[in-house]
């Protein structure tokens, strides 16, 4: 095989695991409480932002930077569902579309005013020697190696957890039945809480680990996030592995499209592709109707 | 009582009247980003106008004895801030001449508002070709600063030169200003009866440039064409890097806005890039004074690598001693005669070059490619390639 296709396939699957993260976190919110965190490139974002102020600016070593970002971020998360989607939901109104969206606007800006607007730079040691092998050049890094081997390592864990901790059941039991859910003394509030720190937390994942690749600033997540709910469509936001499926395979097709035909074709063919996707299964790739009982 | 206080009152406001029409300051605008990501080069265009006009004043000021007096605001990078600027400043400031800042979108929008106003608006920083070449008749946008249509020939030439260039690759970052310079690029290479051998776009926020990189080489490009802001750019490097490509990259200036060096590490000072300016190196008596006067004004400035951006200070140092001849050539702040006024400029020694009829009807652009410097980063700091081999 072609070694600039090797290397667009790694490249590819390396965002594509990116998505996949950020996917994972609108699923898990949406399958506990019905309701999604528009934003969550901000999120994304405040991660990158959060572990390079720690690393970089206040020069803390690695672990406990990376620990008080993902800390934040969670903390974040808990945020967004009480002051974006909480009051809405609470009151059977589906204005937290709109709410999570002028929340993360709201951190973007604040990022930019206190941050900065200049783009920084986060160093890594993984991100310094591309990869040999047998002396070729593969024009990656090992980070981009590491990146699908962590999205898809938490996404197991995140299977695991669902379906062998009472977390995880009490979370799969809102998911069923909220009214059932709730008498059987499973604090619904609570879990719809825990699934938005969690989903933040995902996201800020992404974002501290593309950040090395990328350059840190306010809107590195805006395009991200779009992308990120696109493949969490496509895969069927009922399904923890298809979001993680489709993530890598909207990767996977940005890269060689781009490396193919070009990058005036990648946006146009890659949502294009998108459509047909959904035209041709409504319910996402790996999705299943929701059935409603009566 | 009452009434002699109002007559001493009058008498006072009278003499204060008279006494300061024979030295009211003429007023110079500016409309630049003053916050956000590009405050530091707002800063850089108001310290260049500041250090002419203080050495103006110093002269005695422009019409006879009327000292220059600066205003500014702040356009947030924002075209529809920048037209309610210019409005305030126009009709409420009623400056005499109008000072652009570094984004094109924001001048493109104060253009119609100032042709049709008939105030003399002149760029010290913003590139796009339009913004002189705008169409208007009479047009009363002048520029002292690179343009991009100038820029492309500039650029294809130096690789030719330097880099023995014969198949160019295109890197253009996805928005209006690098499809601008795309147009550009091609039609200075069709004057040299050239095509590009191949030509990509990357989106601003693009993590892995190397497939668009990919495909330049196997078109075997042999010099790459760049035109983008500082993140996108240090994109670009760091994805020829990682692919171990070693290519001569010429750039448009973006490179010179921001922390070019730590965002694209290694590799960065191989991208050579246009400046208008320098202050490393030996200066010309213009160059020695202009930094003899920032560092006695700016106690941040201790030497050239404090004077940053240098293309920010040196265009707006050199636009401001032009419209002040301008002003004096007109005899009075009338727009339609400060306009007049620039054609009549005969020959002025500034800091970027001795101007000889720097503008005429035709003309607008004090700049050519003759005109402009090829720069690098060596550390932190834009140095002049002649300077660093």
């Amino acid at each position: 095989m072609d070694i600039q296709l090797v290397s667009a396939l790694i490249s590819g699957l390396g965002m594509g695991s990116m998505y996949g993260l950020m996917a994972l976190g609108f699923y898990i919110t949406y399958a506990v409480s019905g309701t999604v965190n528009f934003a969550q490139g901000s999120s994304m974002m405040l991660g990158a932002v959060l572990c390079f102020t720690f690393s970089q600016t206040l020069q803390w070593p690695l672990v406990p930077a990376v620990a008080m970002a993902l800390l934040c971020c969670a903390l974040y998360g808990l945020v967004v569902e009480f002051l974006a989607v909480r009051p809405f939901t609470r009151r059977g109104s589906d204005a937290w579309l709109m709410s999570t969206v002028a929340l993360g606007i709201v951190l973007d800006n604040l990022v930019m005013h206190t941050f900065g607007r200049e783009p920084r730079s986060l160093p890594s040691s993984l991100a310094i020697t591309p990869l040999e092998v047998a002396g070729v050049n593969l024009a990656v890094y090992p980070l981009q190696l590491i990146i699908p081997v962590v999205g898809l390592s938490l996404a197991l864990v995140l299977h695991w957890v669902a379906r062998h901790t009472r977390w995880g059941t009490a979370l799969l039991a809102t998911e069923q039945n909220k009214d059932a859910a709730r008498l059987m003394g499973i604090p619904i509030g609570r879990a719809i809480a825990g699934a938005f720190a969690l989903s933040t937390l995902l996201a800020g994942v992404a974002g501290m680990l593309i950040a090395p690749l990328a350059n840190v600033n306010s809107d590195m997540g805006t395009l991200f996030g779009l992308k990120a709910f696109s493949v969490a469509i496509l895969g069927g936001i009922t399904s923890p592995w298809g979001v993680v499926m489709a993530g890598l395979l909207f990767g996977v097709a940005e890269s060689l499209i781009t490396v193919t035909l070009g990058s005036g074709y990648t946006h146009i063919i890659t949502f294009a592709l998108v459509i047909v996707a959904l035209a041709l299964r409504p319910n996402g790739l790996f999705g299943r109707a929701a059935v409603k009982k009566v | 009582m009452l009434r002699a206080v109002k007559k001493w009152a009058a008498l006072v406001l009278c003499l204060m009247a008279g006494g300061t029409l024979a030295s009211e300051p003429v007023k110079i605008g500016l409309i630049t980003a003053l916050s956000g990501q590009s405050a530091q080069a707002g800063e850089s265009i108001t310290r260049g106008l500041q250090v002419a006009i203080d050495e103006i004043n110093a002269a005695g000021g422009v019409l006879d004895g009327r000292p220059l007096m600066l205003v500014r605001r702040d356009d947030e990078a924002n075209p529809a801030k920048g037209v309610v600027a210019a409005r305030e400043l126009i009709h409420k400031e009623k400056v005499a001449v109008l000072f652009g800042g570094l984004d094109t979108p924001v001048s493109m929008a104060i253009v119609p508002l100032v042709n049709q106003a008939k105030m003399p608006f002149v760029g010290p920083w913003a590139a796009g070709t339009p913004i002189t070449k705008n169409g208007a008749n009479p047009n009363f946008v002048f520029r002292v600063s690179a343009m991009d249509e100038i820029v492309d020939i500039a650029m294809v030439e130096y690789a030719q030169k330097n880099f023995g260039a014969r198949k160019f690759g295109l890197m253009m970052v996805n928005n209006p200003w690098g499809e601008s310079n795309q147009k550009g690029l091609v039609a200075a290479l069709k004057d040299k009866g050239l095509e590009p051998a191949a030509s990509e776009k990357f989106d601003g926020d693009q993590v892995d440039l190397v497939p668009q990189l990919t495909r330049l080489r196997d078109a075997g490009v042999d010099t790459i064409c760049l035109v983008g802001n500082v993140g996108p750019s240090a994109q670009v490097v760091k994805s020829l890097r990682r692919m171990g490509w070693e290519v001569p990259v010429v750039s448009h200036w973006g490179p010179a806005g921001g922390r070019f060096t730590e965002l694209a590490g290694p590799g960065s000072e191989e991208v050579h890039f246009i400046q208008t300016y320098s202050f490393f190196g030996e200066q010309s008596p213009v160059g020695e004074k202009v930094i003899a006067a920032l560092k006695a004004k700016y106690p941040d400035i201790s030497g050239p690598e404090d004077i940053t951006p240098a293309v920010g200070v040196a265009n707006a140092y050199d636009a401001l001693h032009l419209a002040a001849l301008a002003i004096n050539e007109a005899g009075s702040t009338e727009g339609e005669a400060i306009r007049e006024g620039f054609f009549k400029i005969k020959q002025y020694q500034g800091l970027i070059k001795n101007y000889q009829q720097p503008f005429s009807p035709e003309v607008h652009d004090a700049l050519s490619a003759d005109d402009y410097v090829w720069a690098r980063f060596i550390d932190n700091r834009i140095v002049p390639v002649a300077l660093s081999r």
